[in-house]
């Protein structure tokens, strides 16, 4: 075996310094560290990810994260689409979040147009967005849950986030990859009672959070394995451009919805919760509290919200027009065909517009040559700021506390490897 | 306020250093996750000794989901006229805006003079259809639809799942279908 070198803060008895919190058996300085692979296809790994630890006993004194697996050359895509009908692609970008998604990234085209939403339209889309904010933090809770071992709060968890899937499938047409959103409004009407029954829906969870909480909150081994596990100070989360729930967990308040407010986020009362030490307890109890403060959201978008009113707005030059006046008028017809063929020409410009998706922040940069194309687009995805950070917290400690450390900060193969 | 926010479970941060020693042993969290655990398993016990609520798995090619949203985007169907013959003026719109780029339409000259065009090819690649339903909204003379069933979707290979113009024919529309907002197409 080749001669390994380790560089010096990564020696053991460095590592040993840096966690005291450890008192792990570690092998005599000078023994050679064993290299191990994960992934990328890996039955513990969640998406598709592959790690490279360097060994000593059981402590990883080093460790290579190589994300890009699921490259499916998104941002190639976008210029070769026009903007709406790429708009499935922003789907799959995180498939649990898709509306979050569709709502960027329609909403940075609007901002190049200059279009504005209709009130019932941005009321409808804040609702959406805060319902997808909870599937994805329940996904991901669910997730730790099961690496830990306690597959109980997993169904349950699934449970939940089904009944507001199956509940977003008589809305938009779909569970998951809705499509939902357009240039300048929405694919189509919510049902009539689907707000009451969206509602009914949220308090039955409720129930179900209780029993998580009753199986996880006290619970020692849960306790053990999160608590000073994945640590992150607040500088190196900063430095590495994390934000979200991750950053909150280090008591950074940064918050896209509060700092620069869109949709309808300053009209409802909530607020930004956040962490004491960066640990996957803390990143744990930033989710479950956010869960909480978006229940509270819908719940008042729900009661705020305009039961009519038109969802699209009357500016016609991004989205396709209605469709008796494509079956009865040659200008609609007409109209029809261009947006079609050759996609809504906005104006030359750039333009960068973000959104708080479920991992942290979303942006959309988008450069247009005012064709119907897109010249450029890059998308700002919140995961691939963490992976940055993740060697930084995985070592120093045992090789088992890679899954919950890689569940608990939520990795989407989708959004990370574009 | 004018609304009435419901009883939230309250989760509270639990400082490591605040751990008492009866969290540490362990037991009472034993008792507790046995009663809500129990709990749960009676309930469901009892609910499918009643015949309330079966199984949540569906054996899916064979057995179709009864509770479908109406809404759900399922299998393309293409639109008669009252003759029998597709709709589809073969105006290539659908296969301009689909995402997949699955569908593939060659025209021919209709019999009908007013007419003019018509299908002679219309395939819909299954396999690479993502169920946007974009096609759907682009047809500018309503003749494609989706059905909200997902049966027939499958296929024991990807050649098998390419469905031609006869195969999303066979479809009728329900009555006066077919006068849509007032205008007629046939
Ligand atoms: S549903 Fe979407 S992907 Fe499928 S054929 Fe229609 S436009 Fe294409
Ligand atoms: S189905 Fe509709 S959109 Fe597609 S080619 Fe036929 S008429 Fe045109």
């Amino acid at each position: 075996m080749a001669e390994l070198e380790i560089p010096a803060k990564y020696k053991i008895d460095e590592v040993r310094k840096r966690k005291e919190i450890l008192e792990l058996p570690i092998a005599s300085p000078g023994d050679e560290p064993i290299k191990i692979n994960l992934g990328p296809s890996h039955p513990a790994m969640h998406g598709t990810i592959k790690m490279i630890a360097e060994m000593v006993g059981e402590t990883i004194v080093n460790i290579d994260v190589e994300p890009g697996f699921l490259h499916r050359g998104f941002e190639k895509m976008m210029e070769n689409h026009t903007y709406p009908s790429a708009l499935p692609y922003t789907d799959r970008l995180n498939y649990v979040t898709a509306f979050i998604n569709n709502f960027g990234y329609v909403a940075t085209i609007e901002k190049l147009f200059g279009i504005e939403i209709t009130e019932r339209c941005a009321w409808l889309r804040t609702l959406f967005s805060e319902l997808s904010r909870i599937t994805d933090h329940y996904t991901c809770q669910a997730a730790i849950c099961s690496e830990i071992g306690a597959m109980t709060p997993f169904l349950y968890f699934m449970q939940a986030r089904d009944w507001i899937w199956e509940h977003f499938n008589w809305a938009t047409g779909a569970r998951q990859t809705y499509s939902y959103a357009r240039i300048g409004g929405l694919a189509r009407d919510i049902p009539d009672d689907w707000l009451d029954k969206c509602k009914e829906i949220l308090k039955s969870n409720i129930p179900l959070l209780k029993d998580i909480h009753g199986l996880m909150d006290k619970n020692r081994i849960f306790l053990d394995r999160t608590q000073g596990v994945g640590e992150i100070s607040q500088e190196d989360a900063i430095n590495a451009g994390i934000t979200g729930p991750f950053l909150r967990s280090t008591g950074v308040g940064y918050d896209v919805r509060k700092a620069l407010p869109y949709l309808k986020y300053n009209e409802v009362e909530w607020e930004v919760p956040v962490g004491k030490y960066g640990d996957n307890y803390d990143r744990w109890f930033i989710r479950n509290r956010e869960i909480e403060e978006s229940l509270k959201i819908c719940f008042q978008c729900i009661e705020k919200m305009p039961r009519t009113g038109p969802i699209n707005s009357d500016d016609y030059q991004a989205h396709l027009p209605y469709k008796p006046e494509v079956y009865q008028t040659i200008e609609g017809l007409i109209n029809h065909f261009k947006i079609i063929i050759e996609g809504p020409k906005p104006p030359k410009g750039t333009i960068y517009h973000c959104v708080e998706a479920a991992n942290g922040e979303l942006g959309f940069f988008l450069v247009s040559d005012g064709t119907g194309t897109a010249y450029r687009l890059h998308v700002r995805a919140p995961s691939f700021m963490t992976m940055g950070a993740l060697d930084k917290i995985i070592i120093g400690h045992q090789l088992a506390d890679i899954i919950p450390i890689f569940g608990s900060v939520n990795m989407v193969g989708g959004e990370c490897d574009r | 306020m004018s609304y009435q926010l419901p009883d939230f479970p309250d989760m509270n941060y639990y400082d490591r250093k605040k751990r008492t020693l009866l969290d540490q042993l362990y037991v009472k969290e034993i008792g507790r996750g046995v009663w809500i655990t129990s709990k749960h398993l009676f309930r469901n016990l009892f609910k499918w000794l009643t015949f309330r609520k079966g199984g949540v798995v569906i054996l899916y090619p064979e057995e179709q989901r009864p509770d479908l949203s109406p809404n759900n985007r399922g299998r393309h169907v293409l639109v008669q006229r009252r003759n029998g013959s597709p709709r589809c003026v073969a105006c290539q719109m659908c296969a301009t805006v689909c995402p997949a780029s699955c569908i593939t339409i060659e025209a021919e000259e209709s019999d009908d003079a007013i007419i003019q065009k018509r299908p002679k090819v219309f395939n819909i690649d299954i396999s690479r259809c993502i169920f946007c339903g974009f096609c759907v909204e682009a047809c500018p003379v309503d003749a494609i639809r989706m059905l909200p069933t997902t049966e027939k979707l499958v296929g024991y290979n990807r050649f098998k799942m390419i469905y031609d113009r006869d195969t999303l024919l066979h479809w009728n529309p329900v009555v006066n279908d077919d006068v849509v907002h007032g205008y007629n197409p046939i």
